[in-house]
């Protein structure tokens, strides 16, 4: 028998209608393989008997015809979003033991589109980092390691690995400046990080409220756009949910890209540029051209400051947001006599290290003083990182770049984890496009000489997915990557 | 803008966490790596520039008002750590 736990969510999705298998054996198959990969650590919390709980109604439904979009697929679920009775702790201490009284959006669309949930998925700690190495959990491995363990990305590490090891058939992700795309590039996997706007936060906890987006993490470009679209949407419950209309992201695979016009920015081949990454990138640039795609070049001159700019903005946020755990309405309460004691020793305990530094930077860059100098200045040159994008925009209809500096790297690098803007430049191909607010998808696009998948970005115009999805699926098909 | 020890001590009463003394210096220097380093914005000339707070183009729809939720104090009260009598309970906090 094949191993169902390799099919794409598409094929898992024929399969099932074929009566090939039913959606209790597939959910059979990842159990028993998730069980079996419990040493990558992507699961922090494992619903098997939820998951075949749903996989029975998938196959009664089946039977009588009532059959969602995303029946009887197993997904894993980023530990970010809220599931209802499933505890959800965004892989803090702080959220020790909290259950949801209700379900994110995002999740409940997916539920209503029939899939089925295998567990919740590790993270870097309230998504603040690079390599999943935050989480209180302690990190996903990547399961492309050889001989060291190897970082799956982050914040979404969890989901990533998950994928990449066919323990979930897809999974949920959420991206704040680079979190799906980071480790998807990491992992040999495929995720986008739609328009802002496009997916609804409701349920999602906060971390940096106007960069925040959910978006799937799979196999390949196709299981992306089936995903996306069940995910995406308006809703009243997130005021910044775009009222737009939803495409069908999967009409735009396969069409002709001839006469498409690439962007290819100057900024992002600094001096000192991975030899690998380049070469990757220039590969891709040829597949585009030889497909009959004219490439333009492009510039996006504030690139450079993008880092410091959401170093800024992302904390800001999270020091705001992070405000309301207090130790009185969920999760973690450490005593103290006074209320500020409560408050202060809860806190101390309940959040790791990385997130503690944000919230102090956070607090720092909003005080009284120090508004104007940090937070507003970085606010306006977000608006130039925006406009930036929007000129280059008059002359391409994508953006091709590299999804991450370097291929995945050791699990305790020293040089991460002594200084902190060692990790912070991870995020530098990804963050301009989150400030601007832009969807854009990392795929894989070749293996380094170790072996070690690396990922290329495609940055579309806001709420244009359909063109990010048209340049990667001809991509996709002339890369040819081998998954696991 | 280098920041002191007492900033470091207020910054972290502002946010209500606690840096044991110990750690205030090598606190005080990581806060003055990150400082410098996203100081680099000052090279950009932002005269001008409206500050961008969101990329959302729309402006904010306001809701009807009206009451669309709610009687769930038992859903609320759920994960309270400590609750009494259908309440939160804190710390006593009149003299």
């Amino acid at each position: 028998m094949t191993d169902l736990t390799k099919l794409t969510v598409a094929e898992t999705l024929k399969g099932l209608k074929n009566k090939d298998f039913s959606s209790v054996e597939l959910v059979k198959e990842y159990i028993a393989k998730m069980e079996n990969n419990r040493a990558l650590n992507a699961y922090v919390l494992e619903t098997p008997d939820k998951a075949l709980e749903q996989a029975k109604i998938s196959d009664e439904k089946y039977k009588n015809g009532t059959n969602g979009a995303l029946e009887g697929v197993p997904l894993g679920i980023k530990d970010l979003f809220c599931t209802k009775g499933i505890r959800t702790t965004a892989c803090s201490h702080i959220l020790d033991g909290f259950v949801p009284p209700y379900e994110s959006t995002v999740t409940q669309k997916l539920l209503d589109a029939g899939a089925s949930f295998l567990g919740k998925l590790n993270m870097d700690e309230f998504a603040m980092g690079g390599s999943n190495e935050t989480s209180y959990y302690g990190p996903a491995v990547n399961p492309w390691s050889k001989d060291k363990k190897l970082v799956a990305g982050g914040s979404s590490g969890g989901s990533a690995a998950a994928v990449a090891a066919n323990i979930c058939a897809a999974a949920t992700g959420t991206d704040t400046g680079g979190s799906i795309r980071q480790p998807s590039a990491f992992c040999g996997v495929t995720g986008i990080k739609p328009t802002y706007g496009r997916c609804s936060r409701y349920g999602i906890i906060a971390f940096a409220s106007s960069l925040d987006q959910a978006g799937p993490i799979a196999k390949d470009v196709r299981d992306c756009a089936i995903l996306l679209k069940a995910m995406a949407g308006h809703d009243a419950k997130d005021s910044t949910s775009a009222k737009v209309d939803v495409p069908d992201f999967e009409a735009f695979l396969g069409m002709d890209v001839k006469g498409m016009k690439i962007g290819i920015p100057a900024e992002y081949r600094p001096d000192g540029l991975n030899a690998e990454i380049a070469a990757v990138w220039d590969k891709g640039i040829e597949m585009l051209k030889a497909r009959g795609a004219e490439i333009v070049d492009i510039s996006l001159p504030h690139t450079k400051y993008a880092l410091a700019t959401y170093y800024i903005i992302a904390p800001a946020e999270a020091s705001s947001n992070l405000a309301r755990y207090d130790g009185l309405r969920y999760g973690l309460r450490v005593p103290g006599e006074h209320l500020d004691n409560m408050y202060i020793n809860s806190r101390t305990e309940g959040f790791g290290k990385e997130v503690k530094r944000r919230i102090m930077i956070g607090t720092y860059v909003l005080s009284a003083g120090y508004y104007d100098a940090y937070y507003l200045k970085a606010q306006k040159v977000r608006r130039l990182i925006r406009d930036d994008f929007l000129r280059a925009f008059e002359k391409c209809d994508v953006i091709l770049t590299p999804t991450a500096p370097t291929p995945a790297f050791p699990i305790g690098d020293k040089s991460m984890l002594e200084n902190p803007i060692n990790m912070y430049l991870n995020d530098v191909f990804t963050v301009s496009v989150s400030l601007a607010g832009l969807p854009a998808m990392s795929l894989p696009a070749g293996l380094s000489a170790d072996g070690l998948p690396l990922g290329l970005q495609i940055i579309g115009k806001a709420f244009d997915e359909g063109s990010v999805f048209k340049a990667a699926s001809a991509l996709e098909e002339d890369v040819k990557f081998v998954r696991k | 803008m280098a920041i002191d020890t007492e900033t470091v001590k207020r910054v972290a009463f502002l946010s209500r966490l606690k840096v044991d003394d110990d750690k205030i210096v090598e606190t005080e220097q990581e806060f003055n790596k990150i400082l410098g380093w996203v100081e680099q914005l000052n090279e950009v000339n932002t005269d001008n520039i409206e500050p961008l707070v969101s990329v959302n183009q729309t402006n904010l729809e306001c809701r009807d008002d009206v009451v669309n939720d709610g009687e769930k104090a038992e859903a609320v009260l759920s994960n309270a750590p400590m609750q009494e009598f259908g309440y939160f309970v804190v710390p006593k906090v009149v003299e």
